[in-house]
């Protein structure tokens, strides 16, 4: 079932896959984020109680799920790595840690600045917001463990395993507003309902998630290969892709 | 699948499932110390199947909507006092202090504070929630007849007679 998977298992053919997908993701990312944030933060009509600091919800949202999906897609990448032991799928694990911990540190910033004027507050140890915490907290333990071993290949073993026992964390993020009381109100588009934001504002906020979306798995991209060519710098291929430098 | 292969999988499938349970079970006994905040009906009736109540004097937070028409200011000072209701039962909260914009009647919030008599919490702080549901002013006029006018055009508080 997996037999096209295969070849991309081999650091060369993947390195030179991301570097084809690339250009491409990087311009759609750049054009769909163009487009939504504009639309949103500039021409999306204001909101019927929050007029218009609910702006902020183009970048809060999307960030804020781009932090559990860059975990999602960094849990599958560890259990692969741990059972498996693909070199690539290893370096894929160390290289997506950052990208998440970005992402969350700027839904939890940008969340701060929205819980300030329509809560009253910047922060409540409310379950949302603690389990979000914690999700930034496993994203830098994660790159603090792959580094904490002078044996490389141990760090990067424990960073796996944390990666992955963490991800115990992300369903719990998703349902924290449903199983406990919290200050943070439910999902409005991650449910089986129809979404609770009216077209008008939907749209620019799904375009900015897509958008969202296509700007991880671009620099997701940069920092495999990255990757790459640092664990195989000796190799002679790495020369010859390199140009001879 | 080979077999050194299979054995990975299965200690790390366990290291996993063994977590998930350790912390899933935490939670659960954990589960009225996350709770943010008490409802009026928690409140009240108290809580789980032996009804635990809060003891008067006690710090906690309150969560309800405000009940319309409760709302009560003192015109010589900021004191406010106002009635949260959920399902069933009314408290009463008082607070000095200045109220979040999204504060009004109807609105869901969240107080903190100490209890002083079985429904009366003083409150330190008062918290606005707002609920998922966002959409422009004209489509909530015609959905729910709500009209709210930005902070910024009010011309004076009352100006909707409601605050």
């Amino acid at each position: 079932m997996f037999k096209w998977l295969h070849p991309l298992a081999k650091p060369e053919i993947l390195y030179h896959f991301c570097g084809r997908l690339l250009p491409w993701l990087m311009g759609s990312a750049v054009l769909t984020l163009l487009f939504g944030n504009i639309w949103g933060l500039a021409f999306s009509p204001p909101d019927y109680q929050q007029f218009d600091t609910v702006r902020i919800i183009y970048i809060h949202v999307p960030s804020a799920l781009l932090s559990m999906a860059t975990y999602t897609i960094m849990a599958i990448a560890a259990f692969t790595a741990l059972v498996w032991q693909i070199k690539v799928v290893q370096w894929a694990v160390l290289a997506i840690a950052p990208i998440g911990a970005v992402f969350t540190a700027i839904a939890l910033l940008t969340g701060m600045a929205w819980g300030k004027p329509m809560w009253g507050t910047w922060w409540e140890w409310d379950a949302r917001l603690t389990s979000e915490l914690i999700l930034l907290f496993l994203y830098l333990g994660v790159i603090a463990l792959a580094g904490a071993f002078s044996d490389r290949q141990t760090g990067t073993k424990v960073a796996c395993l944390l990666a992955l026992v963490g991800f115990v964390n992300v369903p719990i993020i998703h349902f924290s507003v449903e199983w406990w009381n919290t200050l943070h109100q439910g999902a409005s588009i991650t449910k089986f309902d129809k979404p609770s934001v009216h077209p008008s504002m939907l749209w620019p906020l799904l375009i900015s998630l897509l958008g969202f979306y296509l700007l991880m798995l671009a620099l997701f991209c940069v920092r495999l290969r990255t990757a790459i060519l640092q664990n195989e710098q000796h190799r002679p291929w790495v020369k010859s892709a390199l140009g001879g430098q | 699948m080979n077999s050194r292969r299979q054995k990975r999988l299965w200690s790390v499938l366990s290291i996993v499932i063994l977590v998930a349970g350790a912390i899933g079970a935490m939670l659960y006994a954990l589960q009225q110390n996350i709770n943010l905040f008490y409802t009026p009906t928690q409140l009240v009736e108290g809580i789980g199947k032996d009804k635990i109540r809060p003891e008067i004097g006690q710090r906690l937070r309150i969560g309800g909507l405000v009940v319309e028409g409760s709302v009560q200011r003192d015109p010589e000072s900021l004191l406010v006092r106002f009635d949260l209701v959920d399902t069933g039962p009314i408290v009463t909260v008082e607070y000095e202090g200045i109220l979040p914009d999204l504060f009004r009647e109807g609105q869901g919030i969240v107080a903190q504070g100490h209890l002083v008599n079985e429904r009366l919490i003083r409150a330190t702080e008062v918290l606005a929630k707002h609920d998922e549901e966002y959409m422009p002013a004209e489509v909530a006029k015609a959905l729910m007849g709500i009209e709210h006018v930005p902070p910024s055009q009010q011309t004076s508080y009352g100006s909707e007679g409601s605050y």
